[in-house]
């Protein structure tokens, strides 16, 4: 009653929907990094939103069902096989106990989500099973898959409608560039009135180094900042600031030259600045954006952010109508 | 018969193991199954690419330290 892992992609993760209140210790929400895309692929396989499914980054595993089961895969564009037979994204697929789960080379997207009927049923740590493997937690042993693993799978809820697919004009897709909104946030002050146009204005590209803990940027003109004594406790660095906490989506300038978004397997505090925060409705983006591509960061306000929260909560709503 | 070897990942591709080392595979060089032909860094790690085939003749689509994108192929081979 499992799936077992004959490859497992390029760190393939268990996510659910993470084990908020713990970040105040210092450990991380984690979780899917774009939600909309695994509660959809729950949805279709008749699981609760907040099953664990995989989350595969830029490359999909090879996974072999030894039960009958319905399998959905969301988010990223990755090309997805069953038994070597083309299958479409974003619909619940019906697969029988021996056949295989694969997928060829990315299309478009960086994250794609696997959802199994019944949900993955390995041992929730701290109230999730989501893996951050920084911290050993949660998933298999706290890390990404292997070959030879066997995944638990839950009871299924006989939910599930084979066939059922999220109508295209419900999947969220990247702009070309794509836009990220963000609210300037307490340490806007520090740095000059042409460096915020600038941060604003400029078209930054994902650094390859990003992931699950934070998205860094990079091609923009480094941030001038105001001169000031260090105060008692911060580096000497113009980035410096006393130590504060990082808020998820926060917007970090280490020296000033490179942007990094905190996401869901953040550090939760530390002693650089934060120019602003990526608001909560475009933070799934950041998740589908692969190395080298083209950002851009919009200036919002509370109200606008707020509206944009409901928004896609709103589409979120007329994903669940459709597969009800 | 031309062959390929593509990037399984998007990221940066890098033809030596370090920039004061000898590419992995010369212009021109036979290339055997299973050679690692080339790396691609992404998410803070180097990610061996290898032949998933025997060739000769390796010309080089894409330059050291250029971005890719998965599925691009990386060399062409007789």
């Amino acid at each position: 009653m499992a799936l077992e892992v004959v490859k497992p992609g390029l760190l393939t993760t268990i996510q659910d929907l993470g084990r908020p209140g713990y970040f105040h210790l210092g450990i991380p929400m984690g979780g899917a990094m774009d939600r909309m895309a695994l509660r959809a692929a729950n949805l279709l396989v008749g699981n609760d939103e907040g099953a664990a499914g995989l989350e595969a980054v830029f490359m999909g595993p090879e996974l072999l069902f030894t039960r009958d089961a319905v399998v959905a895969v969301t988010g990223a564009d990755l090309p997805i096989f069953v038994d070597d037979v083309e299958q479409p994204g974003w619909t619940a697929l019906p697969v029988k106990a021996g056949q295989r789960l694969g997928f060829g080379f990315l299309k478009a997207g960086a994250r794609a989500y696997i959802a199994v009927s019944g949900g993955i049923d390995t041992p929730p740590a701290l109230g999730s099973r989501s893996t951050y493997a920084i911290g050993a937690l949660g998933g298999v042993e706290g890390r990404a898959i292997a070959p030879g693993d066997v995944l638990p799978l839950g009871q299924p809820s006989g939910k599930a409608k084979p066939g059922a697919s999220v109508p295209e004009t419900l999947r969220r897709k990247l702009g070309a560039p794509t836009e990220l909104r963000a609210l300037p946030g307490l340490y806007w002050h520090r740095i000059t009135e042409a460096a915020q146009r600038g941060f604003f204005a400029d078209e930054w590209k994902v650094a390859p180094e990003a992931d699950r803990m934070g998205y860094r940027f990079r091609g923009g003109e480094p941030l001038e900042f105001v001169p000031r004594e260090a105060p008692f406790g911060a580096g000497s660095d113009p980035s410096n600031i006393v130590d504060g906490c990082y808020p998820y989506g926060s917007i970090q300038v280490p020296g000033g030259t490179e942007p990094i978004v905190l996401h869901r397997d953040a550090v939760s505090g530390g002693g650089y600045f934060m120019i602003g925060t990526v608001i909560s409705a475009d933070m799934d983006l950041i998740g589908q954006l692969q190395p080298h591509m083209p950002v851009k960061f919009v200036e919002v306000d509370m109200e606008t952010a707020l509206k944009a929260r409901a928004d896609v909560a709103g589409m979120m709503d007329r994903i669940r109508a459709a597969l009800a | 018969m031309a062959a390929e070897i593509r990037s399984p990942l998007p990221g940066t591709f890098y033809r030596k193991p370090a920039p004061d080392q000898p590419a992995y595979v010369e212009d021109g060089a036979a290339v055997k199954k299973g050679d690692v032909i080339g790396l691609v860094e992404v998410m803070k790690s180097f990610h061996e690419v290898r032949a998933d085939i025997d060739g000769a003749n390796a010309r080089f689509l894409v330059e050291n330290e250029a971005p890719v994108m998965a599925g691009a192929v990386l060399v062409e081979l007789d």
